[in-house]
């Protein structure tokens, strides 16, 4: 025993005994996607009101307050939590221990959720989840099926505890996986059980943190470094960003440990300066843990320290990928550079590194806690554990969840997702045609898909990837060209431009892409990109060159029929290619003229006279003749 | 069992030596040119062109300069997909590519062109996507050319890697990606000590030397003009490369006969001005010796190295040879001594030097080497390259002429002066002087071999007259930067530091000609020594011609000599002066200058400059002044600083410069 350990124990109990004087606790989400809302507004408005009605509110529960203050059992704590996932329904209230949570609240609700729930214990109904399948009530995270459904481990904390008091993690059996791993355990050892989990590297690649982490324990050097990736830049993704905002200690656990088993002293969390929320937590946490001696030197009373830095990145999509991660902290310009040598031989300043991402640290606790055995009772035996993925698009529940690897997407789009919606937002699970996973990086499934596995290894042999873990759901009225285009765009714009494939490769296949929807292509585009899709994915030098033609190949391989539409008929089937659609005329208007008639250079309108006319899709040309002869602007 | 490790190139058997990579495996030992725009040998591997991609199986495509070869690895250099990626690699190059080439001046030596001619390239699938930059032009020595650039890296790991220089390196993303010197300001605005080396290893006409042949062409038609020429001891072993004579092959009559031919009055030869910096240096160098002041003496022929001094170690000029470089000594001997003798004006007298260095062309512009009226000591340099162009216009068959002679008096050297175009040559011959002269005899050996050499940092010690005098020999200015530190921080003993920029000396200036291939500075080194030892004198003390030329300078290192050959230098930490304009108008009274370096800035220099700007505002007086943000001061410690009229205000604030300032309004 010393004396960290010592404070731990300590901490943890006085926590607990403050929080059992309070009768009720309000949890705000203070989330980024909640913030941008008005939570804060709400959280304030909430201080004062409860205030006002006499109640001893503290923001933060010291633990000498505590002891002294907190008297009545009336008393109300009022926190501020990381994202609650649920996003879309924010800002979102949770009233512990009733369990209710509102969504969708207003500062002008504040009164009544003092008035009802906090002096009497009921809900407000108004605020309660109502679901838009049955239009039932849902009291709170329990029973409502975007929640139920998911098996929340790293996130359990997100959400529930205040990201920006360490002793609330500590009450939560926080740092005691760190403190074994210092105390109890070898360096090997942890290697281990990490390795053992098969623990998966969250990141995108998949690749067992256990064993680079063994990798670069074994190599030997005077220096060595860990690091934890927070460069999240993928559109729509952001599980990096709410675990950091949420659990920023569980993130600082995960690096100790694995200090502790590569033999590092020193970290860097490498976050995009575009997530301040992230960055000023983070900071926090990391200036709290060091006071409290959980980071510095002698952990835990042993020879060994670690301590960590923050690096704020510039924004670069590209830094995420490890090597131009790190030549962005020596501050380099983020160019990747080629492996070998791997971060593990020469990282960081020459050094040995480890690095990590977001996710995976936050998971490693966890593993240390309960053991691999445990842990990998959930998901699948190549893939165990849980994913966090950011669900998007035409789906009823957007936000952030978290689910066993292995689970089907059907399951996640249509029973946590509560299913597709259509053009004009109503559920329409038949209106589903594809969902895009794993970002720029990954590529889309189908129907056909449904049933797969999501799974490090299936999604790769379905031709997409976990990759960074986002969801886009996409319903029958979208243009798989312009997403393809969309993603294409993506990482033109953040390549590098060091290596010629990635650099120019990307630029032409985004030129073909744009002929595509202008409908200037012909067949020969098709061979063009396809055999430029694949020169770039073999041939570039890093994963972001490597992944690129992701989206376009994927979608060429599943929706042929839609690339040649465009190219062969000059047609966007959905309509959604501005060049490409045909002209509508407009029934209300037509007066039956016939000059379009007679003007169409292909007589693809038809119509008698003093009738509605209509313009045959598979003959117009879309030469825009039609729409300048008509004096009627029934036409566009 | 042997222990010897192999692997397998296209199934062919093929041992492990001490490649440091795939790529020089192949190229050694597979007969197989593998193709590439980003590797060089001397630089770190970048991988970025992709074009030396192979199959390595289990690991699939790979690059091989970026792969270690290992035991039992089957690789194969030109599969279907290899051969594809390689392709595809090259078409888009080609696309973002100003296709100039008839009149590029990398024409002939282009790899892109030569790599679209060997891989079979018949059209590029892709359409151009050009940006269309402007050139840019400023630069005395280069031009940069960003439509041909193809971001190989190669300008911008040399700079920086063995120049440690780092004045371009790339700016923006994506297919904005660019090579740019910092800022984006032009080349001849920033750090760039236009040693040209980043032209030599570019695989196409981005960056490449500037050219002035049609000036020089336009003084050799004007009867009116008396040219004379010389030629730095570099040129006579590299231009032959450019008529199919190997590199080191000497063709030093052949040179004389060609420039005759165009049209030269007078050749003569650099190296009997190194002859005569040799005589002034080395007695330079014994005077500081016995006075024990300003060593280690430092070199100054190179003008990277002078620049690169007076930019980043400005500390220690002082330790600089006050010498001019061999090709200002013979320019201002040219101007003042020949046109006596010829009873003409310097005016009427043109030099063109005739040299394998960029860097020249900015040493003949500085101001220090004109006078009053703009008179030039070297109107025009023209580089190795250049003059073989200009022999290559006329269609001469450069390896067929008879040799002929230089003219004298300035034609006459010694092996002294003309290894000065080699790393440590300088060293050599000032050694070689100084020995005869403090002892009256010969070094014992006279081919001094501890200076010789490759190594980026060569130290020698060697006695004279009975004290041993100890020498570093650098090349490369990283290395010469490093030296410069251990000097200023008093690490060294060093007596005399002999510096040259580009590693291998003047040989492998940039201004030779272009070859990419592996040895060609060793060669004509070797060319260089052979040269010396030929000759009848190998020591300047023997030179008749320079003894007889004190006639006119007078006594050695005397004023004369100060006025005519010696020179100073000047800091040049500060490259750009002006600072930015806020208001106001160059003729307004009074001037302001704010620093808004970073510690100034930090301490209030902006708030101070909002508050004027307010003052002035107020009173509507913006007409009475002109007031600049200008870069760091250097004043840091009495930060922040403000110069009002010439006078500074350290530890300033809005009170103490309002006050100032009111009393200059009033």
């Amino acid at each position: 025993m010393n004396n960290t350990t010592n404070t731990l124990q300590t901490i943890k109990q006085d926590f607990q005994q403050g929080l059992d004087k309070y009768e009720r606790r309000i949890i705000v989400c203070a989330g980024t996607g909640c913030v941008s809302s008005g939570s804060l507004d709400i959280h304030q408005k909430l201080q004062e009101e409860i205030e006002e009605n006499g109640y001893d509110v503290d923001l933060k529960l010291r633990k000498e307050e505590a002891d002294t203050e907190a008297e009545e059992d009336d008393n109300v704590i009022l926190s501020k939590s990381g994202c609650q996932g649920f996003c879309q329904m924010g800002p979102l209230v949770e009233i512990q221990p009733d369990g209710y949570l509102y969504t969708h609240v207003e500062v002008d609700d504040v009164e009544k959720i003092v008035e009802k729930t906090i002096e009497n214990g009921e809900p407000v109904e108004d605020l309660l989840f109502t679901s838009q399948a049955d239009g039932e009530k849902y009291k709170g995270r329990d029973e409502i099926p975007f929640y139920e459904l998911q098996s929340r481990s790293v996130l359990k904390k997100c959400g529930s505890i205040d990201p920006e008091d360490i002793r609330e993690y500590i009450s939560l059996n926080g740092y005691e996986a760190a403190e074994q791993a210092y105390t109890k355990m070898s360096p090997k050892e942890v290697c281990e059980v990490v390795e053992e989990a098969n623990l998966r590297g969250r990141g995108g690649g998949g690749f067992p943190a256990g064993v680079k982490w063994n990798l670069t324990r074994k190599e030997e050097g005077d220096k060595k470094y860990v690091i934890c990736n927070g460069d999240e830049g993928d559109p729509g993704a952001f599980m990096d960003r709410s675990v950091l905002e949420g659990t920023p200690h569980s993130v600082i656990e995960g690096m100790m440990i694995a200090a502790r088993a590569i033999g590092a002293d020193e970290g860097y969390i490498y976050v995009r300066m575009e997530y301040p929320l992230a960055v000023k937590r983070v900071r926090k946490a990391v200036e709290d843990a060091r006071e409290m001696g959980l980071l510095g030197e002698n952990i835990f009373g042993t020879e060994h320290s670690f301590d960590i830095n923050i690096m704020e990145g510039a924004g670069a999509f590209v830094c995420g990928e490890e090597t131009a991660l790190m030549n962005s902290v020596e501050g380099k310009r983020g160019m990747p550079e080629p492996k070998p040598p791997y971060p593990a031989q020469q990282g960081l300043f020459g050094k040995p590194t480890n690095i990590n991402n977001v996710e995976t640290l936050a998971t490693v606790p966890m593993i240390i806690e309960q053991g691999a055995e445990q842990y990998k009772e959930i998901g699948t035996e190549d893939s165990p554990g849980t994913k966090t993925f950011a669900l998007t698009g035409h789906v009823v529940n957007t936000g952030l969840i978290e689910v066993p690897l292995g689970t089907t997407l059907r399951e996640i789009i249509f029973d946590i997702g509560g299913g597709v919606t259509d053009a004009k937002g109503n559920i329409d699970n038949d209106n589903f045609k594809a969902v895009q996973i794993g970002g720029p990086s990954g590529g889309c499934l189908t129907r056909k898909h449904l049933d797969i596995p999501v799974d490090f290894d299936s999604l790769i042999e379905a031709g997409a990837m976990v990759g960074s873990g986002g969801l886009v759901v996409m319903n029958q009225d979208t243009c798989m060209i312009q997403v393809a285009k969309f993603f294409m765009k993506f990482t033109q714009e953040e390549s590098c431009g060091k290596c010629v494939l990635c650099r120019e490769g990307t630029k032409q296949m985004l030129n073909l892409l744009n002929k595509i929807t202008e409908g200037k292509a012909d067949q020969n585009t098709l061979t063009k990109l396809e055999k430029l899709g694949q020169a770039v994915k073999k041939g570039s030098l890093c994963g972001l060159g490597k992944t690129a033609p992701n989206p376009v190949l994927s979608t060429m391989d599943l929706f042929e029929e839609e690339y040649r539409a465009h190219v062969e008929d000059n047609t966007c089937p959905v309509n959604e290619c501005d060049a490409l659609s045909v002209p509508e005329i407009d029934p209300e208007e037509c007066k039956g003229c016939t000059i379009c008639a007679k003007e169409c250079p292909v007589d693809a309108i038809e119509g008698e006279p003093q009738e509605v006319h209509r313009i045959i899709a598979e003959d117009c040309i879309n030469c825009g003749t039609c729409i300048e002869a008509c004096k009627f602007n029934a036409i566009s | 069992m042997s222990d010897q490790k192999t692997l397998y190139i296209n199934n062919k058997e093929i041992e492990i030596g001490d490649e440091r990579n795939l790529l020089e495996l192949i190229r050694q030992k597979a007969n197989i040119d593998i193709p590439t725009f980003c590797y060089h040998s001397d630089l770190s591997v970048y991988g970025a062109c992709r074009m030396c991609v192979v199959d390595i199986e289990g690991q699939g495509v790979q690059t091989s300069c970026s792969t270690e070869p290992q035991d039992g690895m089957q690789v194969k250099t030109h599969t279907k997909e290899i051969r594809e990626i390689r392709q595809m690699a090259l078409e888009l190059i080609l696309a973002n590519h100003d296709k100039s080439c008839p009149t590029c001046e990398k024409s002939e030596d282009c790899k892109l062109r030569q790599l679209s001619a060997q891989l079979g390239l018949e059209e590029s699938r892709f359409p151009d996507e050009l940006n269309d930059d402007e050139l840019d032009m400023s630069s005395e020595s280069l031009v940069r050319d960003p439509n041909k650039c193809v971001l190989c890296g190669d300008c911008v790991r040399y700079c920086s890697e063995i120049q440690g220089v780092g004045a371009i390196d790339f700016a923006y993303r994506g297919d904005n990606a660019k090579v740019i010197p910092a800022f984006g300001h032009d080349l001849g605005d920033v750090e760039c000590v236009n040693c040209g080396q980043c032209a030599a290893v570019c695989p196409t006409g981005a960056i490449h030397p500037k050219h002035e042949t049609q000036d020089v062409w336009e003084i050799v038609d004007d009867d009116d003009q008396f040219v004379v020429t010389q030629i730095a001891p570099a040129v006579r072993v590299a231009i032959g490369e450019m008529f199919g004579q190997e590199p080191g092959e000497i063709s030093t009559g052949k040179l004389v006969s060609a420039l005759k031919m165009i049209g030269f009055d007078q050749v003569y030869d650099t190296s009997f001005a190194a002859d005569l910096t040799v005589v002034e240096e080395a007695n330079e160098f014994l005077e500081r010796k016995e006075a024990g002041e300003d060593l280690p003496l430092f070199t100054s022929c190179c003008p990277s190295w002078v620049k690169y001094a007076e930019q980043f170690h400005p500390e220690i000029l002082d330790n600089l040879s006050s010498c001019k470089s061999p090709q200002q000594m013979f320019g201002s001997l040219s101007k003042k001594v020949l046109a006596q003798k010829l009873d003409t004006t310097p005016e009427n007298i043109k030099v063109v030097s005739i040299m394998p260095c960029t860097a020249k062309k900015f040493e003949a512009e500085r101001d220090e080497f004109q006078d009053a009226n703009g008179i030039k000591e070297v109107d025009h340099v023209l580089t190795t390259q250049e003059i073989g162009k200009m022999f290559k216009e006329i269609g001469l068959k450069f390896e067929n002429l008879a040799p002929e002679s230089f003219d004298l008096p300035f034609g006459f050297a010694t092996g002294g002066g003309v290894i000065f175009g080699n790393t440590g040559g300088v060293s050599e011959a000032v050694l070689r002087y100084a020995t005869k002269k403090t002892t009256d005899q010969e070094l014992q050996n006279i081919e001094v071999e501890e200076v010789r050499g490759e190594e980026g940092l060569r130290e020698a010690e060697i006695e004279l007259a009975g004290e041993n005098l100890k020498l570093a020999v650098v090349h490369g200015l990283k290395n010469a930067g490093k030296v410069a530190e251990r000097v200023k921080n008093g690490e060294t003993n060093y007596d005399l530091v002999e510096v040259m920029a580009c590693p291998g000396g003047c040989v492998a200036g940039a201004g030779q000609p272009i070859n990419f291939q592996n040895g060609k500075v060793k060669k004509r080194k070797e060319g260089l020594y052979k040269v010396d030892k030929t000759k009848g004198m190998q020591n300047s003390y023997d030179n008749p011609f320079i003894e007889k030329s004190y006639d006119e300078i007078g006594d050695i290192g005397g004023e004369i000599a100060h006025e005519m050959l010696h020179t100073k230098y000047q800091d040049r930490k500060r490259i750009v002066d002006n600072g930015f304009n806020i208001f106001g108008n160059e003729e307004a009274p009074i001037e302001m200058k704010v620093c808004v370096g970073t510690s100034c800035y930090v301490q209030g220099s902006q708030k101070i400059l909002h508050d004027v700007i307010n003052y002035l505002d107020r009173y509507d007086l913006k007409d009475r002044i002109d007031i600049e943000a200008t870069f760091c001061m250097e004043k840091c410690g009495d930060s922040p600083n403000i110069v009002l009229d010439g006078t500074v205000i350290s530890e300033a604030d809005s009170d103490k410069v309002l006050k100032t300032l009111k009393d200059r309004i009033d």
